[in-house]
C-alpha cells in the first residue's frame, strides 16, 4: 500500500486521455490520501489504523451545464464510466444552473508541505513511545480519571488536470497531535486538552517540537486538576484577553463564515446558513477597530491550509480581507467572483476526491500589533483571559455568538490574580470586533489550525488555518457555569 | 436493486480468508454507496453529479493483538485483492510491533442476517425536474441525494451480515427573505407526488406565515413548544458527547453526570431508548455483534442503561449490547406523550413556537446546560394563534430545565426524523421524537 500513485505516468495519462475535448471544460482530479492514526489512552496503546483513501472527481462544463462524477475505479473503463456520468449531468443541468462560468486558470505548477525532519528519523515503535510517554505525564493523579495522547499523520497527493491544459501536482504532509486530561471531583469534571482543534498543521516531524508538544502533558494535567477548585467565572460585563489558542474559534465562526461569498450568494441557506454581510459593504464596512488586520493567506509555511493553488486550479496569493477595520474583500473562488462581481481569493477546495469544490476558508490570520501580552494585561481592570475552546455557538447568519473555553484566569487591577472554571462569553459579529482595543506583538503570533470545518451540500469537512496574537476586547458580556 | 456489492464483498472476504496465516482472524466491514445529488439554490441547480465509493475496512487479530486499516475498493477484483493483501502484509508487520490489546473484543458466534430495502427512488434527470417544478416562482434552496447505500460485516469465521436500501433525501427550504424560510424534508424509499405536493402545500402555507412583520423579543424566559426538529438538535448534542455511552459515564465525562452522582433526574415523562428497531441503521456492529432491538437509556426520567461497545465491556466487565465504539445511538427514540400534536399550538396559548433549533453546544457540559439558536420558522403565538415569526435568539438553558421541571408534556405522535447528514457519506442514522411543551424556557440574547 506504498506505491505513490502521483507518480504513475500511466495513470496521469490515463486521466488526460479520459478528459473530452468536446466540451467548454474539463477536469480530473486525483486525490490519493494515506493516514496513520495513534492513540495511547491510559497508558495503554489503543488500536493502530491504517487509512487509504483514493479516488477521482471528474468534472464537466458544458453548454451552460455542470456535472460531477466522483469513482474509486482508476481504470480506462471506470474513468469513462464517470466521465459518461459527468457529461450526462452537464447535459440535463444546462438552462438550469446558478453558475454557468467554469473556472479560468489552466495554471501548470506544484506544491508540497515543507518538511525539516521526515518522519523516518521518528519510526513506529518511537512514535507509540513518545506517545506513552506522554501519557504517563498525564495520568499523574487519581482524580485524574482519563486520559489520552494520540498522533495523526497524513498524506494528501493531489493530481488536477483540465482540458485547458493545466496540470497541478500539490503534495500535502499534515500533523494532528493530541493530549487530553480528565479531571473530577463529584459533580465536577474539568477536561484539559493540548492539538485538538488549535496545534496542528503541515510538515514533518519538527511540527512536534515547534508545538512543544513534549512540555504540554504536565502542564494541562496540573491544569485540569488546578480547575476542580477554581472559583466559576464571574457574571459581568468586562475586559476579554483571548489567548490565540481561542482565537482560532473566534477568528473562524465570525470573520471566516461571514466572509464566504457562497454563503454570501445563497448557497448555505439550507445547511450552514447565510451571512449577514452583504455585498454593498465591501469597501466600506467598519468591520472592526482600526487595530484588525486580518489576511487570507496560503503562503505560510507549515499552516495547515496552505497550498499552492486552489481546487479549481486558481494560483494561490496572499490578499487582505480586512485593512485598518475596513471589509476590503471575501472569501470566493472563481466561481463566487464572477457569480457576485466580488473581490474574492483562490479558496475553492474540495475535502476529497468524493466531493466538489466549494468556498473555504484556508488560512485567515490576524495580523500582529504592536503590544506584549504582559501590556495587555496591564492595562486591564477587570477582566479574564480565556485559552482553548471547547463550545462554539452562532446564529446562521453569524451574528450571535456564545463561546466558552477550557481554562480562564482572572485579571484584576493589572494583574493575573487566579484560575477560573467553565468560562463563556457572548456577543454579535457585527459589533464584537469594533471593540477590540488591544493587539499583542509577534511574540504572541502563533500559527495554528482547526481541522473539522463542516460546510456544504453533500457535506464537506476541511482544514482551516489560523494565527493570531492574543487580543483584548472591552466591554465583553462574560459569564460561567451552573454553580 | 443489485445485490452484486453485497457477493462482491462475501467473495472478496472468503478469498483473503484462504490467504490468513495461522491463527489469524479477520474482521471487515464494507460501507458503500451509489448517491447522485442535486444541489439547488434559488430554485436553479448549484452542483450537481454522481459519487460512487465502496471503503473495506479490516482488522487483522492474531491472539489478543491486532491492527486494522481501510481503503477505497475500486471494484477491479484482481486490483482489490492485490490492495487487500498488500494492506494485510503491512498490517501483520506493525501487529509484531504492538502489545496484548487486553480490551479486544469479537464476536465469535457466527450469526449471519440480511435486510435489504427495495425502494422507488425517481431517475435523477426526473426528480430534477420534479424538484425544479415545485420551486418555480420561489427561492427553493437544498440538497436531494438519492440511491443505494449499503453496510457489510465479515469475519473469517463465517459470520455475513447486510443491510441494503435504496433511499432519497430532498432537504429544502422555501427562502422568503434574509434569514426568514420554511425548512422542510421529504425522505423514504418510495417517491410518492402526492405525498411530495403536500409537503410543498405546507411549505408554502408556513412561507405565507412569514410574511407578517418578524418581531424582535428580548432575553428573557418564555413558554415555548420546541417541535421534533428542535428536539433533535437538542437530543443529538446531549448524545453526541457521550450522554449514554458506557465509557464516557465510567470517566464522568457525561453531560448526564449529575443523574450518576447527584440523584438529579429528567422528568418523568421523559422516557429515551436506543430503538434498533425501529430505526433505518444496520442491526450489526464492526466486530460483528448483533444489536438487541431495543436498550433502554432513561426510563421515566431515571438512567438505565448505557450503549456498550465491545471494548468498554472488556474494559469495564460488562455484557456489550452491540454499541459502535463511539457508543451514541443511532436510532434515538423518546417516548411520545399525551400533548395532542394536532392542537399543540392551543396547548402552548402564547409564548414560542419553535420549529428548529441550530448550531447547538454547551455552556456547562457537565450541568447539561446547552445554548443554541432558533431558526428557520420560529413563531410568536397567542391565544393558540400565530401572531409574527420571530428574529433570531439564543437560548441557554439546562437539560434538566427543559426535559425535566419545566417539561409540561410531550406530544402524542413521535416524528421519525431521518438524519440528513452526508459527511464522508448517506448518514443512516434516525431518532423518533415528539415535540416538547416547556413551561419557561431561558432565552438571552
Amino acid at each position: 500500500m506504498t506505491d505513490l500513485l502521483i507518480e504513475s505516468k500511466q495513470l496521469e495519462d490515463l486521466l488526460r486521455e479520459a478528459l473530452p475535448a468536446d466540451v467548454d471544460y474539463a477536469s480530473a482530479r486525483l486525490v490519493d490520501e494515506r493516514s496513520e492514526h495513534l492513540s495511547v489512552r491510559q497508558n495503554k496503546l489503543e488500536p493502530i489504523f491504517n487509512d487509504f483513501d483514493t479516488g477521482v472527481m471528474i468534472s464537466i462544463w458544458n453548454g451552460g451545464g455542470l456535472g460531477y462524477a466522483a469513482t474509486a475505479d482508476l481504470s480506462r473503463e471506470g474513468l469513462a464510466t464517470a466521465v459518461t456520468q459527468a457529461r450526462h449531468w452537464a447535459s440535463v443541468t444546462a438552462g438550469a444552473m446558478v453558475a454557468t462560468t467554469p473556472p479560468t486558470e489552466h495554471a501548470t505548477g506544484s506544491y508540497s508541505s515543507p518538511i525539516e525532519v521526515d518522519w523516518d528519523t521518528l519510526p513506529l515503535t518511537d512514535r507509540i513511545e513518545l506517545l506513552q510517554q506522554q501519557s504517563r505525564l498525564l495520568g499523574i493523579d487519581d482524580r485524574i480519571v482519563d486520559w489520552r495522547s494520540s498522533l495523526v499523520r497524513r498524506e494528501v497527493d493531489q493530481l488536477l488536470i483540465t482540458s485547458g491544459g493545466a496540470r497541478i501536482e500539490q503534495r500535502f504532509s499534515f500533523v494532528y497531535p493530541g493530549l487530553r486530561a480528565t479531571a473530577n471531583e463529584g459533580t465536577n469534571t474539568q477536561i484539559r486538552t493540548f492539538g485538538a482543534n488549535a496545534f496542528c498543521g503541515q510538515g514533518g516531524a519538527e511540527l512536534l517540537g515547534r508545538y512543544g508538544f513534549g512540555d504540554a502533558a504536565s502542564r494541562i494535567a496540573e491544569q485540569s486538576l488546578e480547575l476542580l477548585t477554581a472559583p466559576n467565572c464571574p457574571t459581568e460585563t468586562m475586559d476579554l484577553l483571548l489567548a490565540p489558542d481561542q482565537m482560532v474559534l473566534q477568528i473562524h465562526e465570525s470573520i471566516g463564515h461571514p466572509l464566504e461569498l457562497d454563503r454570501i450568494l445563497g448557497d448555505e441557506r439550507n445547511y450552514a446558513g447565510t451571512s449577514f454581510v452583504t455585498p454593498e459593504m465591501f469597501g466600506s464596512f467598519q468591520y472592526g477597530s482600526e487595530l484588525l488586520n486580518v489576511t487570507f493567506d496560503p503562503t505560510v509555511p507549515g499552516q495547515l491550509a496552505s497550498y499552492g493553488f486552489d481546487d479549481d486550479g486558481t494560483p494561490a496569493v496572499r490578499q487582505h480581507l480586512i485593512e485598518n477595520g475596513i471589509l476590503v474583500r471575501g472569501l470566493g473562488g472563481d466561481v463566487s467572483q464572477a457569480r457576485s462581481g466580488l473581490p474574492g481569493v483562490a479558496n475553492s477546495r474540495a475535502s476529497g476526491w468524493n466531493r466538489p469544490p466549494i468556498d473555504r476558508m484556508a488560512n485567515l490570520n490576524v495580523e500582529p500589533g504592536d503590544s506584549s501580552v504582559e501590556e495587555l494585561i496591564g492595562s486591564i481592570e477587570n477582566g479574564v483571559y480565556l485559552h482553548t475552546n471547547n463550545s462554539w455557538s452562532i446564529d446562521d447568519s453569524r451574528n450571535k455568538f456564545q463561546f466558552s473555553c477550557e481554562y480562564g484566569q482572572r485579571i484584576e487591577n493589572g494583574e493575573i490574580t487566579g484560575t477560573v472554571r467553565n468560562p463563556s462569553y457572548r456577543g454579535i459579529s457585527r459589533t464584537f470586533w469594533r471593540n477590540l482595543k488591544g493587539v499583542a506583538d509577534a511574540n504572541s503570533f502563533t500559527v495554528m489550525g482547526t481541522p473539522n470545518c463542516g460546510k456544504g451540500e453533500l457535506n464537506q469537512m476541511v482544514g482551516t488555518g489560523h494565527a493570531s496574537p492574543a487580543c483584548l476586547f472591552d466591554a465583553v458580556e462574560v459569564f460561567g457555569g451552573e454553580e | 436493486m443489485s445485490n452484486a456489492d453485497q457477493a462482491y464483498f462475501d467473495e472478496l472476504i472468503t478469498a483473503a480468508t484462504t490467504r490468513l496465516i495461522g491463527d489469524e482472524v479477520l474482521l471487515a466491514n464494507v460501507t458503500g454507496e451509489r448517491t447522485d445529488f442535486i444541489r439547488l439554490n434559488n430554485s436553479d441547480v448549484r452542483q450537481a453529479g454522481t459519487v460512487v465509493q465502496r471503503r473495506l475496512a479490516v482488522d487483522l487479530i492474531e491472539g489478543q493483538r491486532h491492527v486494522g486499516g481501510a481503503f477505497q475498493l475500486t471494484g477491479d477484483r484482481s486490483m482489490d485483492d492485490a490492495r487487500l493483501t498488500a494492506l494485510l502484509t503491512q498490517l501483520r508487520d506493525q501487529r509484531r510491533l504492538v502489545a496484548d490489546d487486553p480490551y479486544l473484543l469479537y464476536n465469535t458466534s457466527p450469526t449471519s442476517t440480511e435486510r435489504i430495502e427495495a425502494g422507488a427512488i425517481p431517475e435523477p434527470d426526473a426528480a430534477l425536474a420534479d424538484i425544479r417544478a415545485a420551486g418555480e416562482g420561489r427561492d427553493l434552496v437544498g440538497i436531494y441525494a438519492a440511491g443505494d447505500t449499503y453496510s457489510g460485516f465479515a469475519n473469517s469465521l463465517g459470520q455475513r451480515n447486510w443491510f441494503q436500501s435504496a433511499t432519497f433525501n430532498l432537504d429544502w427550504c422555501f427562502y422568503l427573505q434574509a434569514d426568514k424560510a420554511a425548512k422542510n424534508l421529504y425522505a423514504g424509499f418510495d417517491w410518492d407526488e402526492d405525498t411530495f405536493a403536500r409537503k410543498i402545500e405546507w411549505s408554502n402555507r408556513q412561507l405565507k406565515a412569514l410574511e407578517r412583520k418578524p418581531v424582535d423579543l428580548s432575553p428573557g424566559e418564555y413558554r415555548t413548544y420546541l417541535a421534533p426538529r428542535a428536539m433533535e438538535e437538542l437530543i443529538v448534542l446531549i448524545a453526541g458527547y457521550g450522554a449514554f455511552g458506557q465509557r464516557s459515564h465510567a470517566t464522568r465525562q457525561t453531560p448526564l453526570l449529575r443523574m450518576i452522582v447527584d440523584d438529579a433526574t429528567l422528568s418523568p415523562m421523559v422516557s429515551i431508548s436506543e430503538n434498533t428497531a425501529g430505526g433505518v441503521a444496520p442491526n450489526f456492529q464492526s466486530a460483528g455483534f448483533i444489536r438487541p432491538d431495543a436498550v433502554p437509556l432513561i426510563v421515566n426520567g431515571q438512567y438505565a442503561q448505557t450503549l456498550v461497545s465491545p471494548r468498554s465491556a472488556q474494559e469495564y466487565g460488562l455484557p456489550t449490547n452491540g454499541a459502535s465504539d463511539y457508543e451514541y445511538p443511532e436510532s434515538l427514540s423518546i417516548d411520545p406523550g399525551s400533548v395532542a400534536t394536532a392542537t399543540v399550538s392551543e396547548a402552548l396559548d402564547t409564548g414560542l413556537f419553535v420549529g428548529n433549533l441550530w448550531y447547538t453546544n454547551f455552556s456547562d457540559r457537565m450541568a447539561c446546560r446547552t445554548t443554541g439558536m432558533t431558526r428557520f420558522a420560529t413563531f410568536w403565538v397567542e391565544d393558540g394563534e400565530i401572531v409574527a415569526p420571530v428574529n433570531v435568539l439564543r437560548f441557554d438553558d439546562t437539560a434538566y430545565n427543559l426535559l425535566g421541571e419545566q417539561l409540561e408534556g410531550l406530544t402524542d405522535e413521535a416524528e421519525v426524523l431521518l438524519d440528513t447528514s452526508t459527511y464522508i457519506e448517506r448518514s443512516t442514522m434516525s431518532s423518533q421524537l415528539p415535540g416538547a411543551l416547556v413551561g419557561a424556557m431561558r432565552f438571552v440574547l
